[in-house]
């Protein structure tokens, strides 16, 4: 566990952030795990011919959750995260593959917290899921 | 008062959006907001959690050993559970705590969350959620509607777990 991670934590730092190409069995498993039958996530025809998109949508909370993956990892066991803000700006679609990542926007040592800007870019680099992750450090 | 229940008071920026800039929003709609569905009492299986983890892509082994829950998690545990013949032919179910509105194309919107404690295997959950507000915006395609709902989550014994926040927009 890194508990020492505020100690050096200065507005400007990045968090790492991952790359997801999900294919058409993960977006089918998040679908499932949530129950969640909208056909955008599953059914081409429908989400093409009916709904107009280009393709598949990548479900929006997934997009989300990766979010939250980028905040995790980064903390590494060193704090919790505290706050989640996040809108789905724009979608995502099978095939396409979007990257995760933040900086920290603040650091608060008398708290011992930091607020972090996060996001999920899509392949032409656009912000599709802009967000915000308060996190609070574990007391040393 | 706890911090969850503030939230479900109206801020002020908030009120000033509650009302109508094209007459889309009716009184009847408008009085709406307040509604609270029946409380939904759930258990954080660790089966689920570990469905929900592999699913997303987890590495932290406490979320794939279904241990402990992803932030997230609750979303898979309160997501509507209907009877196929509640399905709308999207595959969507219908929201009984909304009213009709009268713009029906759903865009995404946006969460925000207030963690107070993790959502740990076996936790038996209760989630009530509540209409906060309903305003209406004018957009470069015409207007959206906005609506806001709150869920707080607790354990069963009254612990607070979270509170969220969801903005849906309609066109």
């Amino acid at each position: 566990m890194n508990t020492s991670k505020i100690t050096d934590l200065k507005p400007g730092d990045t968090l790492p952030g991952r790359a997801y190409a999900p294919d058409n069995v993960q977006n089918f498993m998040y679908s499932a795990a949530l129950w969640n039958a909208h056909r955008i996530h599953f059914d081409m025809p429908y989400a093409t011919e009916v709904e107009g998109y280009p393709g598949i949508v990548m479900s929006g909370p997934m997009l989300g959750d990766w979010l939250t993956q980028c905040v995790i990892e980064w903390l590494d066991g060193a704090g919790q995260m505290t706050q989640l803000e996040y809108s789905n700006r724009k979608a995502a679609y099978i095939g396409e593959t979007v990257t995760s990542g933040g900086r920290v926007l603040s650091v608060d040592h008398d708290t011992g917290s930091a607020r972090l800007e996060i996001f999920i870019k899509n392949e032409a680099g656009d912000v599709i899921v802009p967000g915000t992750a308060v996190v609070a450090f574990n007391k040393a | 008062m706890s911090t969850a229940q503030q939230q479900l008071t109206l801020s002020e920026p908030d009120r000033k959006n509650a009302g109508s800039t094209d007459g889309l929003l009716s009184d009847d709609l408008l009085a709406c907001i307040g509604r609270t569905s029946a409380p939904r009492t759930e258990i954080a299986s660790r089966r689920e959690i570990r469905k929900y983890s592999i699913a997303t892509g987890w590495k932290k082994k406490e979320y794939l050993d279904g241990d402990e829950a992803p932030p997230l998690f609750h979303l898979a545990l309160f997501w509507d559970m209907v009877e196929l013949d509640k399905l709308t032919p999207d595959g969507v179910s219908i929201d009984e705590l909304l009213p009709k509105f009268p713009l029906e194309k759903a865009m995404a919107g946006g969460l925000s969350i207030d963690y107070f404690r993790p959502i740990m295997a076996e936790d038996v959950l209760v989630a009530t959620r509540t209409l906060t507000n309903i305003y209406e915006k004018s957009g470069s395609q015409g207007p959206i509607i906005f609506y806001e709902v709150i869920m707080r989550v607790e354990t069963a014994a009254g612990e607070l777990v979270l509170t969220e926040k969801t903005t849906r927009l309609l066109r």
